[in-house]
């Protein structure tokens, strides 16, 4: 560290107001805080870079040993391979990944149209026992979803939902319609009721004052939600694995898995399949990202 | 323009609280009628029960000569200023006012005029074209009462609309208020917890109390004579002082001996509580005509005047009003003296006014 001695222990007049930083002091601590920041992201973003590295091989540098990292020939084949079927038209992935938008689509859409209103209803109107009826609504997910799955899938079998989308999407909105209440009830009490009462006197339904001035200052809480219920649906496997299993059904993530467990596997084509699963929710969660963090700090400042 | 007549409300929420026990009021036409009372006492929902946010479980609602309990508030033709002013956040001052009518469909030129006239009213000249946020909470307060006015409703309801203003533009707004209310001369009713913008605004005060009405009255009827120990105890800074009293020979008189100018018609036989204001008591030198030897207990100097904490053997100390300069030492040996005319008398079981 380029902290001298002199610098450290320095007991001259402190010409600086905020003596831990003079202490500690600028260039140091810079280095410090880099250096760590450094070694914080290579654990975290090494397998992510792999992954992409990877994708980007040709299978033989795949499998050299030493393991190549720079000095190796780009190819795109393996993405073309995610999209491309070997004879020609388009690939069982590329099916899956169309499966995966519409039912995290959906279901995302779904839980949405829901949740918003209640959670409103929650936050504006005295319901009888509000608080038991919210705890009830949370309890729902007080258990790991792999608990349920036996039951749910001998319910489905039942009613003839298995290996369906639709089966699929009604679980996840099931599972994302009580985070939904909970999260938006919070963005909907930071909105002043007063704003709906203003709206009414002045001429308009209940309804209408929510639709046209609530609703408006909710979109970034409805959008920060919204990724959230997005990113469970896209990223949910153990659903997934157990309750379809025809190509035309499976979604993106028991897809990719099923790409491993051959005589071979083309580790090339999984790493590719893998970026190109994780961009969608990449770039989501960049466009809203702002929003992200204000529905995480939520409530920690008041009015 | 209209009075408001409001019969028997009552109100409970699903949940089984009671808000608004029975209520009863008649509003004058072009009255400003406040409504003053602790948090829960039921007056903000009895306000918005008039403005029909809220749906009252039983009771009338009489505004004009018409029965509004099924009307929504926008046919109710009144006009509501709230304690979070509740600006459109995104609209510029002027839209916030034209916004009500254009929701009502007032032709462009009639908007217009009545947007500048509210804003020649309310001095917002120089705001129109700003957004609430870049407005200060007075001047916020300034456009929501305009958002108010320009609807020239029969009826003006104010919940609380000064609370959230620091106290010196708390004052200049209350003059405010009571002056646009006494030019435009339309019917307002005011809720308030702050028993001095009760005073000083309202031609008559009701006070409300675990959603009932504990008293209604003009100002000075509510402070000479309150209703009941609870109005007693809740008028006045500082409060009335409760003494024990009881009557003897014709006069009131309390335990520790201080004697009281009796009002006429007292029952006999019944525990008796009479309240005194504390500008009707008088400290003096110790050994004073009439008085009872006491002992200061505190004093708080607020320049032009004292209040003394006496302690004259009652179970209670007392709180004396006077001028300051009269000076008495902590700890001093007094006398205290009654020096008001009859004070009222409360009987203890019923806390209500006897006499």
């Amino acid at each position: 560290m380029a902290v001298s001695v002199d610098e450290a222990v320095s007991t001259g007049p402190v010409r600086d107001h905020t003596p831990s930083a003079r202490r500690f002091g600028g260039r140091g601590r810079f280095v410090l805080e880099v250096a760590l920041l450094t070694v914080l992201a290579v654990v975290m973003l090494f397998p992510v870079l792999w992954m992409i590295e990877t994708s980007i091989k040709e299978n033989r540098d795949v499998y050299a040993i030493p393991a190549k990292f720079f000095d190796f020939k780009v190819t795109m084949d393996h993405f073309k391979d995610v999209f491309v079927a070997s004879g020609g038209g388009r690939s069982t992935l590329s099916v899956s990944f169309l499966n995966s938008v519409v039912v995290a689509g959906v279901s995302t859409a779904l839980a949405t149209v829901l949740g918003v209103p209640a959670a409103w209803a929650y936050s504006r109107f005295a319901v009888k026992a509000k608080k038991d009826q919210l705890f009830f609504i949370l309890s729902t997910r007080f258990m790991p979803p792999v608990v349920v799955v036996i039951p749910i899938f001998l319910m489905y079998r039942q009613v003839g939902l298995i290996d369906t989308q639709l089966g699929l999407i009604l679980i996840y909105t099931a599972f994302n319609v009580p985070f939904t209440i909970w999260m938006m009830k919070g963005f909907v009490d930071e909105v002043p009721a007063e704003y709906e009462d203003a709206a009414m006197l002045d001429g308009y339904t209940r309804l209408q004052a929510f639709w046209r001035f609530t609703l408006p200052l909710l979109l970034p809480g409805i959008a920060a939600t919204a990724v959230f219920a997005l990113i469970f649906s896209w990223n949910e496997f153990v659903f997934a694995t157990f309750l379809t299993s025809s190509d035309n059904v499976r979604t993106a993530p028991p897809a990719i898995a099923g790409l491993i467990g051959g005589t071979t596997v083309d580790w090339g084509l999984v790493a590719a399949a893998s970026v190109v699963f994780a961009l969608p929710v990449l770039v989501f969660a960049y466009l809203v990202r702002k929003h992200l963090v204000a529905g995480v700090t939520l409530g920690a400042v008041r009015r | 323009m209209a009075g408001i007549e409001v019969t028997a409300l009552h109100k409970r929420y699903p949940d089984g609280t009671v808000a608004v026990d029975h209520v009863d009021l008649s509003i004058g036409d072009g009255e400003l009628f406040v409504m003053l009372g602790p948090s829960g006492c039921g007056k903000t929902t009895t306000l918005r029960a008039i403005a029909g946010l809220e749906r009252q479980t039983t009771g009338d609602i009489r505004i004009g000569n018409t029965l509004v309990n099924d009307l929504p508030p926008a046919e109710r033709d009144i006009a509501m200023v709230f304690q979070f002013y509740a600006l459109y956040p995104h609209l510029r001052t002027r839209d916030n006012l034209a916004f009500p009518l254009r929701a009502e469909g007032l032709p462009k030129a009639e908007v217009r005029e009545r947007v500048d006239e509210a804003a020649r009213l309310m001095r917002l000249g120089p705001l129109l074209d700003r957004r609430p946020r870049r407005l200060s909470g007075g001047e916020q307060q300034r456009v929501a009462l305009a958002r108010a006015l320009v609807r020239r409703p029969r009826a003006f309801l104010m919940d609380e609309p000064l609370t959230n203003l620091d106290a010196e533009l708390r004052a200049d707004m209350r003059t405010e208020i009571k002056h646009l209310q006494g030019e435009l001369g339309t019917t307002m009713v005011y809720v308030t917890h702050d028993q001095v913008e009760a005073m000083s605004l309202g031609h008559r005060i009701a006070i409300l109390n675990k959603g009932r009405v504990e008293q209604i009255g003009t100002p000075l009827e509510v402070y000479d004579r309150p209703a009941s120990l609870f109005c007693a105890a809740f008028i006045g800074s500082p409060p009335m002082n409760l003494i024990e009293v009881e009557v003897a020979d014709g006069k009131l008189r309390s335990q520790s001996g201080l004697v009281l100018t009796p009002p006429p018609g007292l029952p006999r036989d019944r525990c008796l509580v009479a309240g005194v204001r504390p500008e009707a008591l008088e400290v003096t030198e110790p050994g004073a005509e009439r008085s009872v030897p006491a002992r200061v207990v505190s004093a708080e100097w607020l320049g032009d005047e004292i209040i003394y904490v006496v302690d004259h053997g009652g179970q209670r100390d007392v709180r004396v009003r006077m001028p300051s300069t009269v000076r008495f030492a902590a700890d001093a040996p007094v006398g205290l003296r009654h020096s008001g005319g009859p004070p009222p008398v409360y009987d203890v079981s019923t806390e209500e006014l006897v006499a």
